[in-house]
């Protein structure tokens, strides 16, 4: 073992050229438009676009709606991974199906089809105001619904993902071990799983954050209530493309920022109790 | 508690249909090649997988299958314990944590739990590495913390499937004469699923042959391979495996008389001689160093182009000779013959 | 359509044309722009630029252009004015350029890009409401109102400044509920009924039929829209971008453009 480690460290940098190639390509791709950001932004212009309060409004509302958005991702998205890997159930593939269709339906459509269902109007949404009188659109709630119903399939095609690669039989052992299918899913599989589901929770989150489409037609647009930073920097951009390039960097630093120190913090964790 | 399992289940385009009997501190080897339907009876009894007909009943516990009477007991509500192949340790917690899981599913407290779990690990000699990952265990190592899980709870039943057969021939030996210890102690049922004879003929009271999901032969080791019904379990279980003591080149037979081996050996070991290793002559040879003992054939089944020879004696072998070799020889049960076999070809497993 | 662009582009002005490019092309609604640096004639390519809210006019009129001239590939990209007016500065290849208000039409002027820019239309303010108007709106004071469910144009937008415009006019202190990255969002919004009304343009509020009933406001009159149009200077196909705006202003242009619900001048 140790000399297998020993000797992969050795070879560390050696990326063969036809992967090297194509890698370095992708990362210039990758990486060229936020240098260009960086490149043409108003640097001058930074402080004075930092102290407006409704970029702070903005984005204060684009982190807690993301956060909360992954939550509930999590909550549900989870257990519907979990009955797309293991249950028997049938129809089983339909299902996964449907469940990645906001992965390619455009966002603007997503919005309208939330409507159909959530709005004012909608199937559920009319029962919602006719008998609690609550009603979704042009509200916060509205927002973090738009984000997740975009940014959920994130997450459950990934934790599926780690659960169909995760070995069943753990579970089996499990089970001879006098573990009922639930205690199972606590104590053993979620614990197997726990990597897919960071990697997931974190795509997830980062969706919801540049969400924008499903969001500005479900949620609508107003300061303080509904416009998050993509919004925002949406509507900078008709009138001020500088302002706009600012927005879209104070956005991606508190978005890299975050990911960084959960990955630190998850990382360091996991070291410690190894 | 004795396990009585009647299993009828459906693999595939196999059919399994095997019944086994099994007493309180008894092993039952389960062998068979590959895709025989030992694991297959192995997950029933686990209540992994639901039979499509007959009956698991273990004396003093709970029906746990009765398919008549709709009675599937599920794998959590049995009292039994069961090692993998490859340990299956959990990998997220510790090897403490892994022994002390089935103790915390039935709600012992945590303390007791590790604390029982420390002695079990104590006695598969793994005292001081139970805050280790499974990952930082060896084969062999996790193999006993494996058993250890296995055992903690107390079972009616063990199950082991295929235990040995992941790891390396060096360590099997080690484990395997471990898990002989730990068996005798056990007081409950156990089933060992194997494909290697050696396994079946040093862990277990009696052997059942599994073949296309059937029992081709049953009976005690010795039996088994003296008395095989079929040419595969000729071929399987024609080992002699002999228990004695070993002594520098040469092993001290606890039935009398004294074999010498290729390597040096010391305390209790087992001695393996595979029949196509005897030779027979009708006057004892001389010359080369190789064992030579006086014996009397007492059976011979003819299998294929060879004949099973069943040799009594001092050392009791079996032999595989050519058709043509035993016409020649003139051998009839009542014969008496000189069996020889080299040092080279004796395996000698430490018991 | 990037690749097209920046082939015209200098080098320093990229990073942010990419920018803009990549809004024009989310707000040209399918009409593919192939800004072609061949050589202009008779024939050629023909791109024009214009305003999202005269989809409906130009596609009418476009029909009629390619017609009477079918040796020209007509291409006509549609977005928000300020998007297209970005993209032209940025050294887009177009020949002529429709905007949604005079600013915007400025701001290529300014760069010295646009030729002679002429007022072809003007549109004012309508309220939009669901069919049969279940909130019983009847004028802009309607808009203060708390309970009801409210969508206005961004501030950002044109549309939006207009209804800032009027409101300030009207001394309504209007309580929107959202406002609108676009007029055609806002209007959806009441088609769907998800909003009691909508500050939009007549000119949108005809095109959608019966979907949605407008109300005229006497206020509307204190923000009138006017829509210019222009041949770019350095247009890669003038003579055909001449013909076009000549079409957009003759009296059959200017009937479809009445028709649509535009005031004409």
């Amino acid at each position: 073992m140790s000399a297998v480690r020993a000797a992969r460290r050795s070879r560390g940098t050696g990326v063969p050229l036809p992967l090297m190639v194509p890698a370095a390509i992708a990362a210039a791709f990758l990486i060229l438009p936020l240098a260009g950001l960086l490149v043409r932004a108003p640097w001058g212009d930074l402080p004075a676009q930092l102290a407006e309060p409704a970029v702070g409004e903005a984005l204060r509302l684009s982190l807690v709606s993301a956060t909360l958005a992954t939550a509930v991702s999590l909550l549900l998205g989870v257990p519907l991974a979990w009955v797309l890997a293991r249950s028997q159930a049938r129809g089983r593939s339909v299902l996964r199906a449907l469940v990645t269709v906001p992965l390619v339906l455009p966002p603007v459509v997503g919005g309208v089809a939330l409507f159909l269902v959530l709005g004012r109007q909608g199937i559920v949404g009319r029962w919602l105001d006719e008998t609690f009188g609550v009603t979704i659109p042009f509200t916060t709630t509205a927002v973090v619904l738009a984000q997740t119903f975009v940014a959920m399939p994130f997450l459950v095609v990934s934790v599926e993902g780690a659960l169909r690669a995760a070995d069943a039989r753990f579970e089996d052992a499990a089970a001879t071990l006098g573990a009922d299918r639930w205690m199972t899913f606590r104590r053993v599989t979620l614990p197997l799983v726990a990597p897919g589901i960071v990697a997931g929770g974190v795509l997830c989150w980062a969706r919801a954050l540049g969400e924008f489409g499903a969001t500005i037609t479900f949620a609508g647009n107003f300061p303080g209530t509904t416009q998050t930073m993509p919004l925002a920097v949406y509507l900078a951009l008709q009138r001020d493309p500088d302002a706009a390039i600012v927005l879209s960097l104070v956005l991606l630093t508190v978005s890299l920022a975050t990911l960084l120190l959960l990955r630190d913090r998850w990382l360091s964790r996991s070291g410690a109790a190894a | 508690m004795t396990l009585t399992a009647d299993v009828r289940v459906a693999r595939g385009p196999l059919a399994v249909d095997l019944a086994v009997e099994v007493a309180d501190g008894e092993v039952l080897a389960v062998l068979g090649p590959n895709g025989a339907g030992k694991s297959t009876l192995l997950r029933v009894l686990a209540g992994l997988l639901p039979p499509d007909g007959g009956r698991v009943v273990v004396d003093g516990d709970r029906v746990w299958d009765d398919v008549a009477a709709g009675v599937h007991l599920p794998a959590h509500a049995r009292r039994l314990g069961m090692v993998f192949q490859d340990h299956l340790l959990f990998p997220h917690l510790s090897a403490v944590d892994n022994v002390a899981f089935g103790l915390r599913t039935r709600r012992v407290p945590k303390a007791a739990a590790r604390a029982a779990a420390g002695d079990w690990l104590a006695r598969v000699g793994l005292e001081g590495l139970g805050n280790r990952r499974p990952g930082q265990l060896s084969g062999g190592q996790a193999q006993r913390a494996a058993l250890a899980r296995a055992l903690v709870g107390d079972p009616a039943v063990l199950l082991l499937d295929e235990p040995l057969s992941a790891l390396d021939a060096r360590t099997r030996l080690t484990v395997r004469a471990e898990l002989r210890r730990h068996l005798a102690e056990f007081g409950g049922s156990t089933v060992l699923v194997t494909h290697d004879p050696v396994d079946a003929m040093a862990l277990a009271d009696r052997v059942v042959v599994v073949e296309q999901g059937r029992v081709v032969q049953a009976g005690t080791p010795a039996d088994v391979s003296r008395h095989p019904r079929t040419d595969y379990v000729a071929r399987l279980v024609g080992l002699a495996l002999l228990p004695g003591t070993g002594a520098g080149g040469t092993v001290r037979l606890d039935g009398g008389g004294t074999v010498a081996v290729a390597e040096e050996t010391a305390g209790p070991v087992f001695v393996a001689v595979r029949p196509e290793s005897v030779a027979l002559y009708l006057s004892a040879p001389h010359g080369s160093p190789r064992n030579v003992w006086p014996a009397r054939l007492v059976s011979a089944t003819p299998h294929g182009a060879t004949v099973r020879c069943e040799l009594d004696g001092e050392v009791p072998l079996v032999a595989d000779v050519t058709a043509t070799a035993f016409a020649e020889l003139g051998l009839a049960p009542g014969s008496a013959v000189w069996a020889t076999v080299k040092a080279s070809e004796v395996a000698v497993y430490a018991r | 359509m990037c690749g097209a662009l920046s082939a015209r582009v200098p080098q320093m002005r990229r990073t942010s044309l990419l920018l803009t490019a990549a809004l024009v092309l989310a707000g040209c609604g399918g009409t593919a722009n192939g800004g072609s640096n061949q050589g202009a004639g008779a024939g050629g390519t023909l791109t024009v630029f214009a305003a999202a809210s005269l989809t409906d006019v130009f596609d009418s009129l476009g029909g009629r252009f390619r017609q009477e001239h079918p040796g020209v590939d007509l291409r006509i990209s549609y977005g928000g004015s300020s998007s297209l007016a970005a993209a032209i500065v940025q050294g887009a290849p177009v020949d002529v350029f429709a905007s949604a208000n005079a600013a915007q039409m400025d701001v290529v002027a300014g760069e010295g890009l646009a030729g002679e820019p002429a007022v072809f239309a003007a549109n004012v303010l309508e309220i939009a409401v669901p069919p049969g108007n279940p909130a019983g709106i009847t004028g802009l004071a309607d808009f203060a109102r708390e309970e009801l469910t409210l969508a206005v144009c961004a501030p950002e937008v044109p549309c939006g400044a207009a209804a800032e415009e009027v409101f300030a006019a009207a001394g309504v202190a209007a309580r929107p509920d959202t406002q609108e990255e676009d007029v055609r969002s806002a209007l959806l919004k009441a088609e769907l009924g998800e909003v009691d009304a909508a500050l939009v343009y007549a000119s949108d509020v005809d095109s959608r039929g019966t979907l949605v009933e407008g109300i005229a406001f006497p206020e509307a009159e204190r923000a009138v829209n006017d829509y210019p149009i222009c041949t770019l200077a350095d247009a890669p196909n003038p003579g055909a971008a001449q013909a076009f705006v000549d079409l957009v202003l003759s009296e059959e242009g200017q009937r479809v453009l009445a028709d649509a619900g535009f005031r004409t001048p």
